[in-house]
């Protein structure tokens, strides 16, 4: 197992204030890793240094041993895509143009769109299960269906790593799970390595195969979701009373809430 | 197919706007008679006027796309960062110290300029220049100069007066053909460059950390475009005068008729935006005749309820 992505002793934050402080992670190839935490804890934080849309403050993030901040951004958008929670279009789009964007990291700035470019948008819309929707305005479509397609712009990118704030956030179970497993059978038979914030702790235990569970800008946990998503951890970094049991269909961690309870 | 034959029609009513604008004016001549040589010098000033609507129209539109796009917000148009008020007042001040009529463009494109560079160095916090801040200053600096503008023009009454009107509100009246081709390189170059950016345009619509996630390089993107239009719209001020609403209405028209894809909209936006401005200008010619009303008044007059009905009518079919 060879690693994608080493993050050494990073801190960085917003104004004065440092969100994450001396944190280190590695992810490896083919890793499904879901980063938990509370609200504040510097998940979102952690994947906007790592994407470079902040700047670091101190510490090195390689990608297969190169500095990060030293790849040209194209360079590194051919291999690093991201999808966050909701995109908010300010203008109309269609689903197809959206898509298209996906080929920005492979085009230099004179070059128009090939028929291979064509061919990899109309895959990817394909694998997403949105191919029917590409003529359709991103208004129009649902939380779900918008979710997919977002992904399907980020495969575009033909990435080897993608990383996902809250993909699930505004959905509901079943398109959760839709999502979910897209990813993990992209993961499985594409070989794509993921990196995912979500808050539903059940939801990580399910699908990650290692689990990071991050307190006040720092690791707290990392390992497998039995590892981490035990009560001791949970509690203490949530600051509240939880049961875990075995979950008799995935054989993994089932947090349960104890409502009313301070520890 | 649709877009192909939106672009088809809007080549047909630019040609026939063309047409138009040569054969109708303040004195009535038939469009054959205007051919003969008796007629030339009558023919070229109307062919002045149609080529400096092509430019301000597409000129001032593409700003207002670059500029609406990169501020990501849908109020922004290319006199945002103070270019109006910091050229009128420059020409302004230029008619009170009796600087010599021909210098007068020269004065207003400084005018523009300077007044970007304050606005853009205003903005800037370290380093970085936020759309928020950029919008800020542009307004404040466009009420400080305004104020000034008004002040100048109470102390020193009509002649400024006069002067202040034709900048503020526009006109293509074009004395010196060898201006319009000077300001057609930076204008028609400026546009290109703007349409070279036409993906990145369409990421950075998303939001700058989308852009940033398509690899693209969101502050010194910015950075170019907002000269570029600052470029243009000074360049044009120039020779027209401020007209409004051109560079904030058209952008949105075509967006609610052909969608958000800077690819397409940026060339229908100039076809659009030409036949706009040389129509208003065939109105501000011939409404009155002989007076020639402001452009900026038509092109306002007009521009406003043919937006509004766009938007009431795009709302039910979206």
């Amino acid at each position: 197992m060879s690693v994608l992505l080493k993050i050494e002793n990073l801190r960085g934050g917003y104004d004065q204030q440092d969100v994450i402080s001396g944190l280190s992670l590695s992810v490896n190839q083919g890793d499904f890793l879901v980063v938990i935490g509370p609200n504040g804890s510097g998940k979102t934080t952690l994947l906007r240094l790592a994407t470079r849309v902040i700047p670091l403050r101190q510490g090195e993030i390689y990608y297969q041993g190169s500095n990060i901040l030293r790849m040209h951004s194209k360079e590194f958008c051919r291999k690093v895509a991201f999808v966050a929670q909701d995109i908010n279009p300010g203008f109309s789009l269609s689903v197809r143009e959206l898509v298209l964007m996906g080929r920005i990291p492979h085009l230099k700035r004179l070059q128009h769109e090939t028929k291979k470019d064509i061919e990899i948008v109309e895959e990817k819309l394909k694998l997403t299960d949105t191919f029917g929707l590409k003529d359709k305005r991103l208004d129009a479509l649902s939380a779900g269906e918008r979710q997919r397609v977002v992904i399907a712009r980020a495969l575009a990118q033909e990435p080897e790593l993608l990383f996902l704030d809250e993909p699930t956030a505004h959905l509901d179970i079943g398109h959760q799970v839709q999502i979910l497993d897209l990813l993990k059978k992209l993961n499985r038979i594409n070989n794509l390595t993921i990196v995912m914030i979500l808050h539903d702790l059940n939801l990580a235990s399910a699908y990650a195969n290692r689990v990071a569970l991050l307190d006040k800008g720092e690791i707290f946990k990392e390992g497998s979701p039995a590892e981490v998503l035990t009560y001791q951890n949970i509690e203490k970094v949530y600051k509240t009373i939880v049961l875990v049991n075995n979950n008799s269909v995935t054989g993994r961690p089932n947090v349960v809430l104890v409502p009313g309870e301070k520890p | 197919m649709f877009l192909r034959r939106r672009f088809l029609i809007l080549w047909i009513l630019l040609v026939g706007a063309v047409i138009f604008g040569l054969s109708k004016g303040a004195v009535e001549i038939s469009l054959i008679n205007l051919i003969l040589k008796d007629n030339q010098t009558i023919l070229n000033l109307r062919l002045l006027r149609v080529i400096a609507g092509i430019l301000v129209g597409s000129g001032l539109a593409v700003s207002g796309i670059a500029l609406q796009a990169v501020l990501r917000n849908p109020l922004a148009e290319p006199y945002l960062l103070g270019t109006s008020s910091g050229a009128g007042l420059a020409a302004v001040t230029a008619v009170i110290l009796g600087v010599s009529r021909i210098y007068l463009p020269l004065a207003a494109f400084l005018g523009a300029v300077a007044s970007i560079i304050i606005v853009y160095y205003l903005a800037q916090e370290r380093g970085m220049v936020t759309d928020k801040s950029l919008i800020l200053s542009g307004v404040i600096i466009s009420v400080a100069l305004s104020s000034l503008i008004v002040f100048l023009v109470s102390l020193f009454g009509n002649a400024a007066m006069h002067e202040m009107n034709w900048w503020l509100w526009g006109s293509l009246q074009v004395y010196d053909y060898k201006l319009l081709i000077l300001v057609a390189f930076p204008v028609v170059f400026g546009i290109a460059l703007i349409y070279l950016f036409a993906q990145d345009l369409n990421a950075i619509s998303l939001g700058e950390e989308e852009a940033v996630h398509l690899g693209i390089d969101i502050q010194n993107v910015k950075k170019i475009l907002i000269l570029v239009t600052a470029l243009i719209t000074a360049s044009l001020i120039c020779i027209c005068g401020i007209i409004g609403f051109v560079g904030l209405i058209v952008p949105h028209m075509m967006r609610l008729l052909l969608g958000a894809n800077h690819r397409v909209l940026i060339p229908a936006t100039c076809l659009a935006a030409s036949i706009f401005v040389i129509l208003c200008d065939l109105v501000s010619r011939t409404l009155f005749a002989p007076i020639e009303i402001p452009i900026g008044v038509i092109t306002a007059m007009i521009g406003a309820p043919v937006f509004i009905f766009l938007l009431k009518r795009g709302k039910k079919s979206l």
